[in-house]
């Protein structure tokens, strides 16, 4: 088989963090804060180097775009599996205004240039929770586009022939879908559960190659039609009051106009 | 019989109690919940004999609790006294003359030290959870003995700092209690023990009489240093009510490696390899055998994230730059790696996979737990001898025994032997005790490394010290506590000569 996948990994606030938003209401504090590959793209990455141990594809190719940290997240990739990398350098305002769009526009070009048979791709990143990404670049190759999860169990995603077959469990069963290649699959998060990089494969990981591309240089432009207006946080819950007996807590039920 | 009489007819000391009672009750959150709880006597007290020397000995001629006591206890402490009756059973003696007490904090123990063998009243720290101050200069927190270690961690981490212990039982397990069974936990290995850290303590003698040794004092060589006495005395002498401490900065970068080895001799090797090359940012180093693995994926269905090894070690570096900790790790990971000690293994730097690490860690104790019933053993050896101990035991026990495994705290030389069978064996017990005790001692070993003597070790206590030490150390809970009451049975052996 000799098709390539290109499997886009985000660098995103780690889920376990606690959120803080700036103090100018412009966004959320990056500084400092740890990042890691947003978890639905380690399942895609995960997802491809299944297929590659299958023997079904023959190159994994990892895609970022934003600054230079995002190549860390690039030889997580690496060490999971994937075969080279791309970094897709966009930083400062650009990269604060990156979008679905634009990323979609930048996964499209870089498709047709590497003449990938399968795009992966997360369902959505933890970050904006946009879920756009996946369809926008399906729409923009003009390619089929399916979530073998689509928020049920977790399925096969193989290859067959020139087809992507996909089976999922619905409520009556199991549903196969044969869909053409080249397609965009996004994956959800029980498709399967990432590997941890053991560590001869992050030493391993270390001699692939990324390389470095710019926006221009695939014919993408990155501004951006949005403006984030202002960023806050959601409403303090109120305290609950704690009571030492249950005549107290008649009381205050009273004093509430409860009972 | 009213209350005053029954003062007038008590020595002086009694005041000292009621004093006690006094300085707390302004601040009626402060105020510990006298828990009064009679237990049935008569299936216990059957005695420790040569065959069962960590069962419980007969009751010592102390009073009991009554009716007119729970009265005293509800004028003293109005809606603080517990009387259901499917918890309690009221006696009628009175009970100023000599009444018996168990403190306890989170119950979280091993070794039966914070509950009560009779009816020993228990004093609970649970309601003393506040923290007094904390100075974020010199990163002293100063707070009540019933403080949950977690919660304390919580707020240390708001404030850029962290608490100089960490343990399995973290969510449950008090400040108070901590201290005073001197625990260990994981972090030890970088922050030393609670007789290090601990700075001062307030703590209440036996006859009333409130110590405060609160000092928030990095150094103070004045006169003897009464906290050592009370830090690991399991509440024999004196119930610590407060207690400050020393916390470090929080690390900004934290990274977690989970390496597997062929042998125990490649594990010690990695050890000295990474001190060597991880030293300064060292601050754990666990181990765990191919049978903790197998158990944890058999109950609690966790994975194994690297290839089958006969032992698994977890490291963890805490550092101020995670640039330079990532480098020194890998560079550390390379050499083991191509020098062969270590067969596989993966690395954390997420909070999230850091987690899932070190849970393959701490949730061995949870796995044990479905096996049946577990001995556990809690030794300290010379490094090199930990594992023999358990390859050992396996010889020796056949198989009676279903698991024998070994996991801990390697980095300290402390060993957890956990032996399971599907129920209680007596014959098991039997051939585990005192055999693991001997050997323990022929190497000079401690036959409870962290965990205490509690009621189920006291009178092992000579395999590890010796006589005269043991001797004293009774004069020194005869002058404290003469009468005994507090958390009488435990610690100190039942016969001391």
């Amino acid at each position: 088989m000799s098709a390539r996948v290109l499997v886009g990994v985000k660098r995103v606030i780690d889920y376990a963090v606690k959120i803080r938003v700036k103090p100018d209401r412009t966004g959320v504090v990056t500084d400092g804060v740890k990042h890691s590959m947003n978890p639905f793209c380690e399942i895609a990455v995960e997802e491809a180097v299944k297929l590659k141990e299958k023997k079904l594809v023959k190159e994994v190719v990892a895609v970022s775009c934003g600054p230079q940290q995002v190549q860390e997240t690039i030889r997580t990739a690496l060490a999971m599996g994937a075969d080279r990398g791309i970094h897709v350098e966009v930083s400062g305002k650009d990269y604060e205004t990156l979008g679905p769009l634009q990323v979609s526009k930048i996964l499209a070009a870089l498709a047709k240039k590497e003449q990938a048979d399968l795009i992966i791709l997360g369902k959505q990143a933890i970050d904006d929770d946009c879920n756009q990404t996946g369809q926008m670049t399906a729409a923009l190759l003009d390619w089929p586009q399916r979530s073998p999860e689509d928020g049920t169990f977790a399925s096969e995603v193989n290859i067959e022939a020139d087809k992507l077959k996909v089976v999922r469990e619905i409520d009556g069963g199991l549903e196969t879908i044969k869909i053409n290649l080249p397609a965009v699959v996004t994956a959800d998060l029980r498709l399967n559960t990432p590997r941890y990089a053991t560590l001869p494969n992050i030493m391993k990981a270390k001699k692939k190659k990324i390389a470095n591309v710019k926006p221009a240089d695939l014919g993408v432009d990155v501004s951006s039609r949005l403006e984030v207006l202002k960023v806050d946080e959601p409403p303090q819950r109120q305290a609950g009051v704690k009571v030492e007996t249950v005549h107290d807590l008649v009381g205050k039920l009273k004093e509430a106009g409860r009972i | 019989m009213g209350i005053f009489q029954r003062f007038a007819r008590i020595p002086l000391k009694s005041t000292y109690i009621w004093s006690l009672c006094r300085q707390y009750s302004t601040d009626l959150t402060a105020v510990d919940r006298a828990l009064i709880q009679h237990r049935c006597v008569h299936n216990r007290g059957l005695g420790a004999s040569p065959g069962n020397p960590g069962a419980a000995p007969p009751r010592l001629p102390f009073s009991r609790v009554t009716q007119e006591d729970l009265a005293f206890f509800r004028t003293l402490l109005p809606g603080r006294t517990i009387t259901d009756p499917d918890l309690l059973k009221s006696s009628n003696v009175d009970w100023l003359k000599t009444v018996e007490v168990c403190p306890q904090g989170g119950n979280t123990g091993l070794v039966g030290g914070s509950v009560p063998v009779f009816d020993e009243i228990i004093l609970s720290t649970s309601l003393m959870k506040q923290v007094i101050t904390f100075d974020n200069i010199s990163g002293i927190l100063t707070c009540q003995a019933g403080c949950v270690l977690e919660n304390l961690s919580n707020y240390l981490e708001e404030r850029d700092f962290i608490m100089p212990l960490d343990l399995g039982a973290k969510g449950s397990c008090h400040i108070g209690g901590n201290v005073s069974t001197n625990a260990g936990g994981l972090r030890l290995l970088r922050y030393g023990s609670l007789r290090g850290t601990v700075l001062g303590l307030e703590v209440v003698l036996a006859d009333g009489r409130i110590l405060n040794c609160l000092a928030t004092l990095r150094k103070d060589n004045t006169g003897y240093d009464l906290k050592q006495l009370f830090i690991g005395s399991e509440g024999t002498l004196g119930v610590i009510t407060a207690v400050s401490i020393l916390c470090p900065r929080k690390p900004k970068a934290v990274n977690v490696a989970f390496l597997g080895c062929s042998s125990f001799q490649q594990l010690l090797e990695t050890f000295q390899c990474c001190r060597g090359m991880l030293g300064e940012i060292l601050s754990a180093f666990e181990f765990l055998d191919a049978s903790c693995m197998s158990l944890l994926e058999k109950h609690l269905k966790l994975t194994n994230p690297i290839t089958e090894s006969p032992f698994y070690i977890v490291i963890e570096t805490a550092g101020s730059n995670a640039t330079h900790d990532e480098e020194k790790l890998h560079k550390f990971l390379e050499e083991v790696m191509t020098s062969s000690l270590v067969t596989d293994g993966t690395v954390a730097t997420e909070a999230t996979k850091i987690k899932a690490l070190w849970s393959l860690r701490e949730r061995v104790t949870e796995a044990l737990t479905h096996e049946g019933y577990t001995y556990k053993y809690d030794i300290s050896l010379p490094v090199e001898k930990i594992y023999d101990l358990v390859q050992d035991m396996r010889g020796h026990l056949g198989d009676m025994a279903k698991n024998v495994v070994g996991y801990g705290h390697v980095g300290d030389g402390n060993l957890h032997l956990n032996i399971t069978s599907p129920s209680k064996d007596p014959a098991l017990l039997a051939a585990i005790e005192p055999y693991v005790y001997e050997w323990t001692s022929k190497w000079k070993g401690s036959i409870s490394a962290e965990h205490g003597l509690g009621l189920k070790k006291r009178n092992y206590i000579y395999y590890s010290k010796p006589s005269e030490a043991v001797a004293l150390m009774g004069s020194i809970k005869a002058m404290l506590d003469p009468k005994g009451i507090l958390n009488p049975y435990k610690t100190l052996p039942d016969n001391i000569h």
